[in-house]
């Protein structure tokens, strides 16, 4: 017996329809045609609009039957469409008032929130045609890749190791030697996967891939010329798209097959891929911003607005997300299932995740709707969830971000310690201890576990690593801005010049410095997060906010691998040491007591004598054991790891504590030595020669292992 | 240009030649040629691409139908694919599931 469903019982202007079905919002295929279901609570009538791939003109605009309005869903099923070269849009009649924050205005096509594909601007960089008169349009995509046995990979999150990187950036530079066509593409990643293999991560963090476009507030620089493009992509135009321009295939439509490729491939050989999510806001900008979607569909709904209409502005972009709306939660629930589901994502960084616990006037929730359904939701039971724990709109939740036993934390506490310890500063060995630990200051007490703490001491927003050690201050000049963008608290500091430097001193005194972040990095407790290109010393040139540079300034120098080498090598081992060692990767936090009767501590804290840390407020010493055999609370053994640091500028002698009854102390790493004296590869470590003490040089780091 | 395609079974050997363009509106007919094959009892299905310029997502997606319908006990030979076309198969991912081969032997 056949279908009734699937024969037409309506037909406009030729068109054969039938009232759809209101679920799932989209544009779905459903036998012999396809479904259209749009939400608004405000428009008084829809339209759909179709074109056919590129055409400036629609072919047909079907305007829904008033019975094919459910509640405030207009769904409609047309039949016969050549779906693969579809393009549709909407447009939405009902109140135009400013103050009543209605936008209503039929002359505008709108995107469709929940369009899987968005066409337009298909390859980066090029320039669209300005008078479209539909610029971001919505396509339609299938859901039948071949992802064989693959389902996103579990790894817990205590033994991560982060490395977030840019989509473009990573594989765009000619230096990356790889296939023209794949350069800073998503094919380009994949090229790249035996590189990160090498390093050692396990987990990559895309920086936003979410269909945006590069040239929202595109502008020449003043004095340069230079275009500047939006190229960090923190404004999204559509949540379930893949961005087209970072995928090779984009110019045919086929970047979710590209991106689902790429994941695929990373999870073979046990990578996992976490998105930045950027929910707070869109690239509509204020009140002058265009209209794409949202604005036009339910302004009301979707965006957070004064009583006089206009945008509150807690992102710092012009807009707010009202994402503890019910509708606009819906949406960010059925956005991420969607990527678990159909892309098989492993989890998520939210950008400014602040703002998705604010209520539709701003105001702070005690127990924001939206986080404790992300946090309860069955799909994405097992996805990572990262908040970046704080605002531009002054909210700032280190510590305190309501978490529901779910929610990790990018720590920017831990940033801050770390980079004054590092650079020298005073009085900082007692909150070091804390980030050594996994910040149990901030999250002990909560109940929340160490690997709640996303360590990292630099990320896309900021210095990298070798800027860190090189600038003193910000140079953003390069921005148009005047310098005035961009953080200006950096806890940097530039070892005596400002800038490359032949000064070999100098360059020794920064790739120390380095080596000294890049081991406490590895071995504190939580989840560690580097920034692509640190690894072999890339440079910004002092830029801390390179958002609009699609230049070599943003991509990754490959070159710079050969001239780095030591100082890759360093990183490659200390991220080998780390998976190496599950005493550096704890579930549980320390008890700082003998809970199992080993004769050690969990944790003990020593200074140059051992078993006397010097806590005092002009202390630049510290050193600390982790006891093996209470790794993973004692589940596994593991060997005793003795980590001393001398952030002082003199070298000292530290006397050291007796290793287990019957085992040595063996140095895997001096950030005082030169290489290859510095690091030595995990299981390879030469015995310390005296076993009483040793002395540590000046700013330098020593880890050492007993067996 | 339009676009030609021919099918023929060879004792255990499907053979499919395909020249011109291979879009949303011409893909329907390698897919008829597809299922017109699968009702044979073959071991092994080549697909002769020299002579093919383009291909859209949809003629993707009839790939992956061959290969789905066809079952893993078929290998799939794609013979002479043209570089868009290759580039085409090889960032999708698809590359994995078929032998790309230059030339193809039937004499074997």
């Amino acid at each position: 017996m056949e279908r009734i469903d699937i024969h037409p019982t309506h037909e406009i202007n030729g068109r054969k329809l039938r009232c759809g079905q209101p679920f799932p919002f989209g544009a779905m295929l459903v036998p012999g045609g396809v479904n259209f279901a749009i939400y608004s609570s405000h428009a008084s009538s829809c339209t759909l609009v179709l074109f056919n791939k590129k055409e400036p003109q629609p072919f047909a605009e079907i305007p829904f039957p008033e019975a094919f309005r459910i509640g405030n869903v207009f769904c409609m099923t047309v039949f016969d469409l050549d779906y693969e070269n579809l393009e549709y849009g909407y447009r939405m009649d009902g109140p135009n008032n400013f103050q009543a924050g209605h936008w209503f205005d039929t002359s505008k096509i709108l995107l469709d929130p929940y369009a899987k594909i968005v066409s337009g601007r298909d390859v980066w960089g090029v320039q669209p045609d300005w008078n479209d008169i539909y610029q971001h349009r919505g396509r339609i995509s299938f859901d039948d890749f071949d992802w064989q046995d693959d389902r996103p990979l579990d790894i817990p999150l205590e033994d991560m190791i982060i490395y977030e990187m840019h989509a473009r950036g990573f594989t765009k530079d000619e230096s990356a030697r790889i296939k023209d066509s794949h350069r800073g593409t998503f094919a380009g990643i994949r090229d790249k996967i035996s590189y990160l293999q090498e390093l050692g991560v396990n987990t990559i963090e895309l920086m936003p891939i979410f269909e945006f476009d590069e040239f929202e507030n595109s502008r020449r620089h003043p004095e340069t010329g230079e275009l500047l493009l939006n190229y960090w992509g923190y404004s999204t135009v559509n949540f379930f798209a893949p961005k087209a321009g970072y995928a090779a295939t984009g110019k045919f439509g086929m970047q979710t097959d590209e991106l689902k490729t790429l994941v695929k491939e990373l999870h073979k050989v046990g990578i996992a891929v976490i998105l930045d999510v950027v929910f707070n806001h869109t690239a509509e900008g204020n009140e002058r911003g265009p209209t794409i979607s949202f604005r036009g569909i339910d302004n009301k709904t979707y965006y957070m607005l004064t009583p006089e209409g206009y945008y509150f502005n807690f992102s710092g972009t012009g807009n707010t997300l009202n994402c503890n709306n019910p509708i606009v939660r819906g949406m960010v629930l059925d956005c991420l299932r969607y990527w678990t589901a159909e892309f098989h994502i492993d989890g998520f960084r939210f950008d400014l995740a602040s703002i998705l616990g604010r209520d539709p006037w701003g105001f702070p929730l005690a127990n924001p709707p939206l986080l404790e359904t992300l946090a309860f939701d069955p799909i994405l039971a097992r996805s990572k969830l990262i908040a970046e724990a704080w605002d531009a709109g002054g909210l700032y939740q280190v510590g305190s971000f309501p978490n529901y036993g779910r929610w990790a934390e990018w720590n920017g506490k831990y940033r801050d310690s770390v980079r004054k310890f590092i650079k020298g500063d005073l009085g900082l060995v007692g909150e070091m201890a804390q980030r050594i630990q996994g910040s149990p200051d901030l999250y002990q007490a909560a109940g929340r576990p160490p690997s709640t703490s996303i360590n990292f001491i630099t990320a896309h927003d900021g210095f990298t690593l070798a800027d860190l050690v090189s600038y003193n201050g910000k140079h953003n000049e390069a921005n148009g801005e005047h310098n005035n963008d961009g953080a200006n608290d950096n806890y940097s500091w530039n070892c005596g010049i400002e800038g490359p430097t032949d000064n070999i001193y100098i360059q020794a005194l920064r790739h120390k410095l380095m080596r000294n972040a890049m081991a406490i990095l590895m071995v504190s407790q939580g989840v560690p997060m580097i920034l692509m290109g640190d690894e072999f010393g890339r440079t910004q040139y002092g830029n801390n906010n390179t958002y609009c540079h699609d230049s070599p300034l943003n991509w990754l120098n490959w070159n710079l691998l050969e001239k780095e080498k030591d100082w890759f090598r360093f990183v490659q081992y200390c991220i080998a040491f780390r998976h190496a060692h599950p005493v550096f990767r704890n579930a549980e936090h320390f008890q700082n007591c003998d809970y199992l009767g080993t004769g050690y501590p969990d944790i003990s804290w020593h200074g140059v004598q051992a078993w006397h840390a010097d806590w005092s407020a002009t202390s630049r010493v510290l050193a600390f054991m982790l006891c093996g055999q209470h790794a993973k609370g004692g589940k596994v053994k593991d060997n005793q790891i003795y980590v001393a640091m001398n952030m002082h500028h003199e070298s000292l002698w530290f006397n050291l504590p007796e290793p287990p009854l019957g085992q040595a102390w063996y140095v895997f790493a001096n950030t005082g030595a030169k290489p290859p004296e510095d690091i030595h590869w995990p299981g390879s470590e030469p015995r310390l020669d005296s076993q009483s003490g040793l002395l540590v040089g000046d700013r330098s780091l020593v880890i050492l292992l007993a067996k | 240009m339009a676009f030609t395609i021919e099918a023929e079974v060879l004792g255990d050997l499907g053979k499919v030649t395909l020249i011109g363009e291979l879009d949303g509106s011409t893909a329907p007919l390698f897919k008829e040629k597809i299922e017109e094959i699968a009702k044979a009892e073959i071991k092994r299905l080549v697909l002769l691409m020299a002579e093919l310029e383009y291909m859209s997502s949809a003629g993707l997606r009839v790939l992956i139908f061959a290969k789905q319908k066809m079952g893993t006990s078929v290998n799939i030979y794609i013979v002479g694919a043209q570089e868009m076309v290759q580039d085409t198969i090889d960032q999708t991912g698809l590359h994995q599931s078929f032998y790309l081969v230059d030339a193809f032997d039937f004499t074997t």
